[in-house]
């Protein structure tokens, strides 16, 4: 069981920044007295895990985690409860892009082509847009191949290494399409994975929501709701904490909503990565 | 309703402008008029602007209303109408009355632009002329920033070891500065390095082994400021480009000496250990105002009336030219040494007492030492006599003493107008190093 005096978050590691936000933002926590630690993990897998066995009271999980956290915490008997997020965790879209001076015009035009994705456990740049092309009569592997480029298993894709990989593919001619996060896109255009209009946008998916703090419900309530409160008071108008909402990506914490995951939820059972109590189904998921 | 009521304000159209050929610069141009929380219509035709437009809206803050969403401000055709007279009254140079782009969001402007300037700071004035211009005390936390220029609040402290005013400043310092970029000249075209140079063995071995010496004590006053120069607070802009200035004057000296010294030879002359030992002592001395001191006041204020010397009674035009460059740049870095020590004693009395001390103690260090050596005071006769007769011997000889002369009543003057009384002078000036420098 997690010290009662201490709130312990975990996190996952997926770049050195991590420890440099985590320890500001302990920092922030004890100046206004809340005694805060935290744990970092290199998976989401052994973090959900840790999680619901108790020893963290909350924890900074991917879409995929928060999926899996409300699978296994139901398969207990318990609940979760996304408590709060970034901004920018809100309403992102993934786009399907080919080359611009590509024959494709359409998402039909991808039968019997190969389609670029991320890492095999990123939500935005591989379960998706393959969910998005399943909408779209489009099946994986049979309609189309898929190629994988799975960096860093376990990180669910917050590693931007297999997005890359994927545009790079894309624009070596290794792959016919590539699946990249929306901002992602411009970014590589920026700083020059992608040639300036060398590619089009062949479709948006419907926005979906990333990160949350995920609590399990019933446990440590007042600690959890004096570590909620002080999250949403951090304002970017505070220099102190500014530089650290800067390397996390956002402007402002949000209450947390769960309507933005319906989408992943529906790409995790087409996929079977998970079944319905949170148990990895996918032999091939190395984390 | 009330985003009905807000949606007054602009609507820009950017045309085919897309996100990777600068879009958000005409965006964020409009958006710096918009109030906080009230929306700019964003019209374009650009196929990729809403995917661009959502992730670059995500990162800075802003929300977005997509057209035909609950909360879109323009929901029926009155107020489509509505809007778009109102957008002509405020039209943008963006946008014309005639071919209109399509409406691609109405975007919220959010506060994250303007919060990140609150507690800002300015950092003084950029004009030294100006009042407060240069503070007495800058926070480390302006660091590199321009002086004048607004600091964002958190930036990283940078420990700049001489950071305040009273440590480094001098009050002709802008127009100090002025003149050294002024006088700045090129090795390669300010000496004719194609005049013919014929001197006899001996004296070109004096020669030699004058700019053998001279280098060797360039290259102390080229590294003393250099140490300074990266601990001075860049709010005190003006003494850090001075100081700049001076190491690029002696890296230039250094070049000019040793190029006359190989002119004829292929070896430079010798190096001592008192020599060396003299130098040793400013290298290593922490004070940038003591350091000053010793070096600019005494040492290149004995090295102006040397090299003055060289410029009168060296035996080439050549030589003499190199002295004369050379002594240009060293009269402005004795002023600057004087300049700051005077702006130091005027604000501490007490300086004088610091100043003196370290004379002594600098004596004391090197009394063990035998001080010039012997090779650079024969040449520099050699150099003075200009030939091998008797009577020339004796004038030369008489000339270099005329010359250690000199140099005392000069240290004298600059100790005198530093404010030391004129027996402290005498006897201050007397324990300056032999080594001249």
């Amino acid at each position: 069981m997690a010290d009662r005096e201490t709130f312990v978050l975990g996190a996952v590691a997926y770049d050195p920044k991590v420890v440099t936000i985590w320890e500001g933002f302990k920092t922030y926590f004890a100046r206004h007295g809340l005694p805060f630690d935290f744990v970092l993990y290199s998976n989401y897998e052994r973090q959900v895990e840790e999680h619901l066995a108790g020893r963290l009271h909350a924890a900074w999980n991917s879409p995929l985690a928060w999926i899996r956290a409300v699978r296994m915490a139901r398969a207990t008997g318990k609940e979760v409860e996304a408590i709060a997020m970034r901004d920018s965790d809100q309403d992102l879209t993934s786009v399907i892009i080919t080359r611009a001076a590509s024959r494709i015009q359409t998402l039909a035009d991808l039968k019997n082509k190969i389609v670029a994705v991320g890492a095999l456990d990123s939500p935005q740049a591989t379960m998706l847009p393959l969910h998005h092309l399943r909408l779209n009569d489009l099946t994986p592997e049979v309609d189309f191949a898929v190629q994988y480029n799975d960096l860093l298993g376990g990180k669910h894709g917050d590693h931007i290494g297999g997005e890359r990989e994927a545009a790079r593919a894309l624009m070596n001619g290794k792959a016919d399409a590539a699946c990249i996060i929306d901002a992602n896109h411009l970014f590589f255009v920026k700083e020059g994975t992608l040639p300036a209009g060398a590619t089009r946008i062949l479709a948006q998916t419907a926005p979906f929501d990333h990160c949350n703090f995920t609590v399990v419900k019933g446990a440590s309530e007042d600690l959890i709701a004096r570590f909620r409160e002080l999250l949403l008071a951090m304002t970017y108008e505070d220099a102190e904490v500014r530089p650290l909402l800067d390397l996390e990506g956002l402007k402002a914490w949000r209450e947390g909503r769960i309507e933005g995951y319906r989408a992943l939820e529906a790409a995790i059972d087409e996929m079977k990565f998970y079944d319905e109590d949170g148990k990895i189904l996918n032999p091939n998921y190395r984390y | 309703m009330m985003k009905m009521e807000k949606s007054s304000t602009r609507i820009i159209d950017i045309k085919e402008l897309t996100f990777d050929s600068g879009a958000h610069l005409l965006i964020n141009r409009a958006l710096a008029d918009t109030p906080i929380g009230e929306t700019l219509g964003l019209r374009g035709r650009a196929a990729e602007l809403a995917v661009h437009l959502r992730g670059w809206c995500r990162a800075q803050g802003h929300e977005i209303i997509w057209p035909g969403s609950t909360l879109d401000p323009v929901v029926a055709p009155t107020s489509t109408q509505r809007i778009k007279q109102q957008s002509t009254i405020n039209r943008d140079s963006t946008t014309t009355t005639l071919d209109e782009s399509p409406l691609v969001a109405w975007i919220v402007r959010g506060k994250a632009g303007t919060g990140r300037w609150l507690g800002a700071q300015r950092a003084g004035l950029a004009k030294a002329n100006l009042g407060d211009a240069v503070v007495d005390l800058p926070p480390a936390n302006w660091g590199l920033a321009a002086r004048g220029a607004t600091v964002e609040a958190g930036t990283p402290e940078f420990h700049f070891g001489l950071d305040t005013k009273a440590s480094v400043w001098a009050e002709n310092l802008p127009r100090l500065y002025a003149q050294a970029a002024a006088a700045q000249w090129d090795p390669a075209t300010a000496i004719n390095w194609t005049e013919a140079v014929n001197l006899s063995e001996e004296v070109e071995t004096a020669v030699v082994q004058i700019m053998t010496y001279l280098i060797e004590n360039e290259t102390a006053a080229l590294l003393v400021p250099a140490k300074f120069l990266a601990q001075i607070h860049p709010h005190f802009r003006e003494a850090m480009q001075l100081l700049a200035i001076q190491v690029a004057d002696e890296a230039r000296h250094i070049e000019i000496f040793t190029r006359r010294a190989l002119l004829r030879r292929e070896e430079l002359g010798l190096s001592t250990v008192s020599g060396q030992a003299s130098l040793k002592t400013l290298v290593d001395e922490p004070d940038f105002t003591l350091a000053s001191f010793l070096l600019a006041v005494l040492g290149e204020g004995t090295f102006l009336n040397l090299l003055w010397f060289l410029e009168q009674y060296a035996p080439d035009p050549l030589t003499r030219r190199v002295a004369q460059l050379a002594a240009q740049d060293e009269a402005r870095h004795v002023a600057f040494g004087m300049a700051h020590l005077q702006y130091q004693i005027e604000r501490d009395k007490r300086t004088l007492e610091r100043l003196a001390a370290a004379i002594n103690r600098r004596h004391d260090a090197l009394s063990q030492t035998s001080g010039l050596n012997e090779e650079v005071f024969d040449a520099l006769v050699i150099l003075a006599a200009g030939e091998w007769t008797a009577e020339a011997i004796a004038t030369g000889f008489a000339k270099v003493l005329r010359l250690q002369e000199e140099m005392d009543a000069s240290r004298q003057t600059r100790l005198l107008r530093l404010g030391f009384a004129p027996d402290e002078a005498k006897a201050l000036s007397a324990l300056h190093t032999r080594n001249f420098m």
